[in-house]
């Protein structure tokens, strides 16, 4: 039983049928008209799009960076305390991450509004109220509080694996903070750095509901695009697809970019 | 230094959730004065059958999805793990594809298939009446059928990298030695292999859930006209707003975080122990 | 240790579960009074649901001491229903095309009627189920979407104007101008829709809001495109919640909705354009999917009744196409200026038809574009970015290789 092949005949077939095929279905619709004769007018039709395709990748790109930003520190740290310790922070991270991200997205919404509590905050300070909600920056806000545990898990397991010794070694040696951040720290835990980015880009840049609730509307992401060919207003398929079709040419550009990046410099310290 | 900004970090992840606990108790529907404390916003949360309509049914349907992912899954990866290196590549590659794809790439894709294939199922019907044949396949697949599908097909890829590593590190010598002693392989494996390997497939099974019970977008795109919990969460959070958000999300936080407590408190005691019995 | 995680996960499922069981004990005795010569229960044994999609804030719920009435239509028939929302016809038409739906009553509005007519996808009614119809006023019938009466029943009617916020407006609000007037900008909200989101732009240019060429939609486009930068939100119901709220002060919506807001906070006042506006009619109808149709009759015919009718024009604001149910309501809704506009405010207005389906392909397309429209935005940014990363990859794989090499030394 155990060098039984056709165990695994099940979900070869179910691989086949419900993760293989809809991906060549939006390959073909992303190549035909409704009526299913060859066209590439889709893929030009994205063109008047190109602005919200470049706005989500800044988008999501400034939330991976202010996301990596954030998160050096905190794993860095975390890694550095007691087992035990460790071990509660960690669920800490986690915590809100089991929370349903509807949820959590739709507080911020009632935190940033204009007569909402940041606001009313700012007021006591004598602070005009900011227009904080509706723009790219809540956005921005948006994934970064969604996607920042993403960003720390991979980073603290990478850096989990550094031992201390390597760190007092480099000081022994003369190496200042910066130098033992640049030389020992950071291409050790290239790896972690390399998965956190694309575990906060991806879900950042094709994003519909982040964009929606904290966007107004008017700031459309790539998702919100394809929702709307799909589900919403527009109605096309054959369009949606081509879209969905550059997304994945997007994001497989990126996760082969941080893959090799990651392998690089481990083999680099080894 | 180091406390202060862990402390920034952590408020950043909590403020929200607190502000949203704070107002879940607020006499008034405002959302930024504090008028009186009441609990009438969890009265009316659990008075209110569409919520709990949602949570039935994504309860149910995350039972279903992850027992058929983790014994689809579970027997995949144990055929895979018998399989030579290039096919194992290949469909390891393959089964990565919904992991490392946007939700809503995977979420469109299977709606678009469900669409070819309710017509496909449309026109067999179609086809049968007209050879005359009283056979009728079910066309209406939308809804229960197609969210099952979708839910399983995301759990699958997470069941098979979970039990796979376990079938790897697992001495086949084990299972070679039960067929000496002669077991025949059925026995054997559920004698040997089995036992070996659940650790791997109950996390696997309760991964599945989590997600299941989770997911939105793809759900969205393939629910028909069922509303799982995500998904009446979010028409919530279009219309008037109700501190019955407030007081849901609430709740399922005091759950997850109680739980959370309960386990780690449990764990830490079974620590302890193990380190006393190490001493003695 | 994940094995825990998980495991938690499991039990606070449990634990949900444990709260939400004591929560339903069922009330027999009915809160309305229907008809004595209709079969009511006829199904009542038939274990049916009957899926109900309907517009977000459009039936008297339960809620602020309304009557819940499809838990009154349950208790009434015996029939279960499933209901659920969409906020723009435009999505109601998404699901129903992708074939992804079975539902058995859904109220889209006049020109969405005359497409779904038009497509086969209604199926037409037997009044006989529903004798209520009868009542529905002479002047609601024969219109262009169902000329025969054949397909629909009318729920509500009512007409688009602005609803603003008197202590941040202090101008008269008497023209749509006001809504790309750049001394509000970032307190405007506009529909998320593109059928209505036009019929603004174009009354404000003082053309029809039924475009018939190419050139019509574009200039219409161009207009949204200047309020653009005045607009803080496109959104739909969230509308409810931003005006009650303050935190807008001028949106476009439909005059029921304007009297349950101003209702909720008396600082919000309603004005009808002098340009003119869209009078629009919402029907129940039901699909041709629909396998349970003569319940859902039914249940068109139960929300025809004059206690229910009355307690949802109540509740929601919307303006009832049924004298008898007009008799009935409160004084405050009856004579209100806004649910029952005088003659020549009414003469003012413009009814949606149905479009072709190139025009509105047309229109769905600017308004994608509209709303992706950024000012200088930078198109080339993608292209920059594509070619990036793939000089970035094929870099550091340059690098990797060469590394391999002197390694090898």
């Amino acid at each position: 039983m155990m060098k039984n092949k056709s165990m695994a005949y099940p979900y070869l077939i179910w691989m086949v049928i419900f993760i293989a095929a809809p991906l060549l279905i939006v390959v073909y619709f992303a190549f035909t008209t409704a009526d299913g004769s060859f066209t590439l007018s889709n893929i030009t039709g994205i063109a008047p799009y190109t602005a919200v395709f470049a706005r989500s990748l800044m988008l999501a790109a400034v939330a991976t960076i202010i996301c990596l930003v954030m998160a050096y520190p905190v794993s860095y740290f975390l890694s550095r305390m007691r087992a035990s310790k460790q071990h509660i922070m960690l669920m800490l991270v986690m915590l809100p991450m089991w929370m349903n991200f509807l949820l959590r997205t739709y507080a911020w919404m009632t935190l940033l509004e204009k007569n909402g509590i940041i606001n009313k905050i700012l007021g006591f300070f004598g602070i005009a109220p900011l227009q904080m909600i509706n723009t790219s920056g809540a956005v921005v806000l948006g994934m970064v509080y969604n996607y920042l545990p993403y960003m720390i898990l991979p980073l603290y397991t990478a850096m989990v694996k550094i031992d201390d010794s390597l760190i007092e070694a480099a000081q022994d040696l003369g190496a200042g903070t910066w130098r033992t951040l640049t030389k020992v720290l950071i291409p050790m835990s290239m790896p972690g750095i390399a998965t956190g980015i694309t575990m906060v880009f991806v879900p950042s840049v094709s994003t519909f509901i982040i964009s929606r609730m904290l966007g107004g509307g008017g700031n459309m992401l790539i998702g919100d695009l394809i929702e709307l060919q799909f589900l919403g207003n527009s109605l096309n398929y054959n369009v949606g697809s081509a879209m969905s079709l550059l997304l994945m040419v997007v994001v497989l550009l990126c996760m082969s970019l941080t893959n090799t990046m990651g392998d690089e410099d481990v083999e680099g310290v080894i | 230094m180091q406390k202060a900004y862990l402390c920034l970090i952590f408020s950043f992840f909590y403020l929200p959730i607190a502000v949203m606990a704070a107002f879940s108790f607020n006499e008034s529907k405002s959302r930024t004065v504090f008028t009186g404390f009441t609990f009438k916003w969890y009265v009316d949360l659990f008075h209110n059958q569409r919520i709990l309509d949602a949570l039935w049914l994504s309860l149910g349907l995350a039972v279903v999805a992850a027992t058929i992912a983790t014994i689809v899954g579970t027997m995949a990866a144990i055929g895979i793990n018998a399989m030579r290196k290039t096919p194992r590549a290949i469909i390891n590659n393959i089964s990565y594809l919904p992991v490392v794809n946007p939700e809503i790439i995977t979420g469109v894709s299977l709606m678009l298939l469900f669409v070819v294939g309710k017509q496909g199922l449309t026109n067999l019907n179609g086809w049968f009446s007209q050879m005359g044949w009283g056979i009728r396949v079910p066309e209406e697949i939308f809804g229960l059928p197609t969210l099952v599908i979708a839910h399983v097909t995301f759990c699958l890829p997470y069941v098979i990298f979970n039990v796979s590593p376990k079938l790897r590190q697992m001495d086949i010598r084990l299972y070679e030695a039960a067929l000496d002693l002669g077991c025949n392989p059925r026995q054997a494996f559920f004698k040997v292999v089995l036992p070996e390997i659940t650790p791997a497939v109950l996390s696997a099974f309760l991964i599945s859930l989590t997600y299941s019970i989770d997911d939105f977008i793809i759900s969205y795109f393939s629910s028909g006209n069922m509303q799982t919990l995500p998904i009446s969460i979010y028409s919530m959070t279009r219309r008037k707003v109700s501190p019955e958000v407030y007081a849901l999300s609430t709740v399922m936080f005091l759950v997850i975080l109680s739980i959370i407590l309960i386990t780690n408190a449990a764990d830490s005691r079974q620590y302890k122990k193990e380190q006393r019995g190490d001493k003695a | 240790m994940k094995l825990k995680k998980w495991l938690a996960a499991l039990l606070s499922a449990g634990m949900l579960l444990g709260l939400a069981v004591p929560a339903f004990a069922a009330q027999e005795e009915l809160l309305v009074d229907v008809s004595d010569d209709y079969d009511w229960t006829r199904f009542a044994n038939d274990n049916i649901t009957l899926n109900v999609y309907n517009w977000g804030q459009y039936i008297a719920d339960g809620t602020e001491g309304s009557i819940d009435v499809i838990q009154e239509f349950e208790k009434l028939t015996g029939i279960k229903v499933a209901y659920l929302n969409y906020d723009t016809n435009e999505s109601l038409y998404a699901k129903m095309s992708s074939g992804g739906a079975d539902f058995d009553v859904i109220v889209p509005s006049d020109y969405m009627i005359g497409k779904m007519v038009r497509e086969g996808m209604l199926a037409k009614l037997n009044y006989d189920n529903i004798p209520n119809a009868a009542g529905v006023g002479e002047q609601y019938l024969h219109q262009s979407y169902d000329p025969n009466d054949e397909y629909t029943v009318p729920y509500t009617w009512g007409v688009v104007g602005i609803i603003y916020n008197t202590t941040m407006v202090d101008e008269e609000v008497t023209s749509w101008d006001i809504m790309w007037d750049p001394y509000y900008t970032g307190e405007v909200l506009m529909f998320n829709n593109s059928r209505d989101a036009f019929a603004i732009a174009a009354k404000k240019l003082g053309m029809s809001l039924n475009p018939q060429t190419e050139e019509e939609i574009n200039i219409i486009a161009e207009e949204l495109k200047t309020q653009k930068m005045v607009v803080q939100a496109y959104v739909m119901d969230e509308i409810f919640d931003k005006m009650g709220g303050e935190e807008a002060a001028i949106a476009p919506y439909y005059a029921g909705d304007a009297i349950t807001m101003i209702a909720d906070n008396p600082n919000l006042a309603f004005a009808i354009p002098k340009e003119g506006t869209n009078y629009f009619v919402d029907a129940m109808c039901i699909p041709a999917s629909s396998k349970k149709k003569e319940a859902a009759e039914m249940f068109i015919n139960f929300m025809c009744e004059t206690e229910v009718a009355a307690a949802n024009c109540d509740f929601i604001g919307y303006s009832t196409p049924i004298q008898e149910v007009w008799e009935q309501l409160d004084d405050e809704i009856k004579y209100s200026p806004i649910a029952y506009p005088s003659a020549e405010v009414l003469k003012n207005t413009e009814t949606f038809e149905v479009l072709d389906d190139d025009i509105n392909q047309k229109m769905d397309q600017a308004w994608s574009m509209m709303k992706s429209y950024t000012e200088g935005g930078s198109g080339w940014m993608i292209l920059a970015f594509l070619i990036a990363a793939v000089a970035l990859n094929i870099f550091v794989l340059w690098r990797k290789y060469h590394k391999k090499k002197r390694d090898n030394y």
